[in-house]
């Protein structure tokens, strides 16, 4: 993906150092038809672009490069649309510096 | 689960619950302190600057052993639009002293650092653990915690919920509410990696003194917002955060707003030829005074970025999340000694020790400040930075214009923008908010 400025997140995450958690997505989006604004928000709001809206019109989350900022729950936790959890003890992204 | 009991569980080992579990440890209490990165400081982010005042009061020789990155000689504030900076600077060589006042810090180096401080007071510290629950008895008195481990019930007198800006644990034991979109900031960070002579020569500082540059104006894109630049070492930290409330209001994305800051002509010579080497976001509590939640409660305090105590007009929280932390422990350490049980009754002593410190005293006065700045922000954030930027300008940019003249461009450039009743009302508004 490539915005505005030409920036890649792909490419500001891969300096990033993650111990990911095969198959233990720490964040999951709810079944939904039609993504509600709070959703659709995050697709932008999300420092690690991990939102991406499918070819069904839904939203979906990748969270493999998350820093576990807490954005996305702020938002749309609350609404009902995503359940947040941090990864398990030790997994996750593990900042060299912080 | 942990056969063992504990007169005090800390959950994280940030800035808060280091010092809340350093001085438990100390003062002979039996604390486990539990983290769920690999070790301490590695989920942990800040800009970051130390405030040693804070800091002494928990590790008084801290100087000898602590990795520090430059302490602080000259403050610079930016006012920015898209092509000026309006800078107040302020250097000293009273800076220049035997222990100086503030520093730059790499969190992860120093966090590491800090809890081996812990360890040696005597706390046990368990990383790669995370906490999932709170654990109640049959009258809501918090009596320990749930952890991811095998068997991972913990329990204790009393939990210290140190468990940052993001914590889920009070929320989902319903003692506080989730912070709200227009409560935290997101700031999103990158480490830009130089050689050490050329730090030096481009801040104009030697050896190990640093400089901060902290930057409003147009850069957060009249959202709620500030732009950092701290010279480390060999590094340059840099960032910008804005709320995310309004992140969410006007559709920028936060890599944007940070490429476009690093962009900008006043900041990219600063960087020129770095190596980038960590991409970092996190959520700074903004809410104030007015968003502090309940503290305490049967069996649990709350500490630092989790209670909200972060002063966003002085840019300082580690300092009020060291000495809040510091505080809770010698209020548990006092209910503790006279034998007294951990009740929401005996803990409301960290409350009275925190409302008598700086913490409480300084958020009370900037009370009014986020209600100000979070809903007049395309006023302070673009009209006056550009205001600002065309009245120096036009100040120093020497045309054959009489002075006269030239002042009352500026005037009519600001009354236009704003109109009398409105800059009147702006300043009267920011002096009461400011008082």
């Amino acid at each position: 993906m490539s915005t505005e400025t030409g920036v890649r997140v792909e490419d500001k995450l891969y300096q990033n150092r993650y111990l990911v958690d095969a198959g233990q997505a720490h964040i999951k989006v709810k079944p939904h038809s039609k993504p509600s604004p709070a959703l659709l928000s995050l697709i932008k709001a999300c420092p690690a672009h991990c939102y991406e809206i499918n070819s069904n019109g839904q939203v979906e989350v990748a969270p493999d490069g998350c820093m576990e900022c807490g954005t996305c729950r702020v938002i749309a936790e609350g609404t009902g649309d995503i359940e947040w959890n941090y990864p398990r003890g030790g997994y996750g992204v593990l900042f060299k510096f912080g | 689960m942990i056969e063992e009991r504990f007169d005090a569980i800390v959950v994280g080992a940030g800035m808060s619950g280091n010092a809340a579990a350093l001085t438990l440890a100390k003062r002979g209490l039996k604390v486990l302190q539990i983290e769920r990165g690999e070790y301490a400081g590695s989920k942990n982010v800040q800009g970051a600057i130390l405030y040693a005042d804070m800091l002494e009061k928990l590790v008084p020789n801290f100087r000898e052993d602590a990795p520090l990155e430059r302490h602080l000689v000259e403050q610079r504030f930016w006012i920015m639009d898209n092509k000026s900076h309006t800078g107040l600077h302020y250097r000293s060589e009273d800076f220049n002293e035997e222990r100086p006042n503030r520093y730059t810090i790499i969190r992860s180096q120093f966090d590491r650092w800090f809890s081996s401080k812990v360890r040696e007071a005597g706390a046990i510290v368990l990383c790669e653990t995370t906490v999932t629950e709170l654990v109640k008895d049959a009258y809501g008195k918090v009596i320990g915690v749930i952890t991811d481990r095998q068997d991972g019930e913990v329990h204790a007198d009393v939990v210290v919920l140190a468990e940052g800006v993001n914590g889920l644990l009070g929320t989902r034991a319903d003692l506080r509410e989730r912070p709200k979109p227009d409560n935290v900031a997101l700031a999103v960070k990158e480490m830009h990696f130089l050689p050490r002579e050329t730090i030096e020569a481009r801040f104009n500082i030697k050896g190990d003194e640093g400089v901060v540059i902290e930057a409003a104006g147009t850069i957060s894109a009249g959202m709620t917002g500030m732009g950092f630049v701290y010279a480390n070492k060999e590094s340059v930290s840099l960032g910008i955060g804005c709320l995310v409330s309004d992140f969410q209001k006007t559709g920028e994305t936060p890599y944007d707003l940070l490429e476009r800051f690093k962009n900008h002509p006043s900041v990219a010579p600063l960087l020129e030829g770095s190596e980038v080497k960590e991409y970092a976001a996190h959520l700074i509590p903004e809410g104030g005074y007015n968003a502090i939640p309940n503290l305490y409660g049967d069996g649990w305090v709350v500490v630092g970025d989790a209670a909200q105590l972060n002063n966003a007009m002085h840019r300082e929280g580690s300092n009020l999340a060291m000495t809040s932390g510091r505080l809770a422990a010698e209020a548990i350490f006092q209910v503790k000694s006279r034998r007294d049980p951990m009740t929401k009754e005996n803990l409301e002593l960290y409350k009275k020790m925190l409302d008598d410190s700086f913490v409480i005293k300084d958020l009370k006065k900037y009370k009014d400040m986020p209600a100000l700045l979070h809903t007049q922000s395309q006023n302070f954030f673009l009209t006056y930075p550009q205001l600002v930027s065309k009245a120096l300008q036009n100040f120093v940019r020497v045309d054959g214009t009489p002075k006269k003249e030239k002042e009352k461009t500026t005037l009519k450039q600001w009354v236009a923008a704003r109109s009398w009743t409105g800059l009147f009302g702006d300043a009267f508004r920011f002096a009461r908010a400011w008082r």
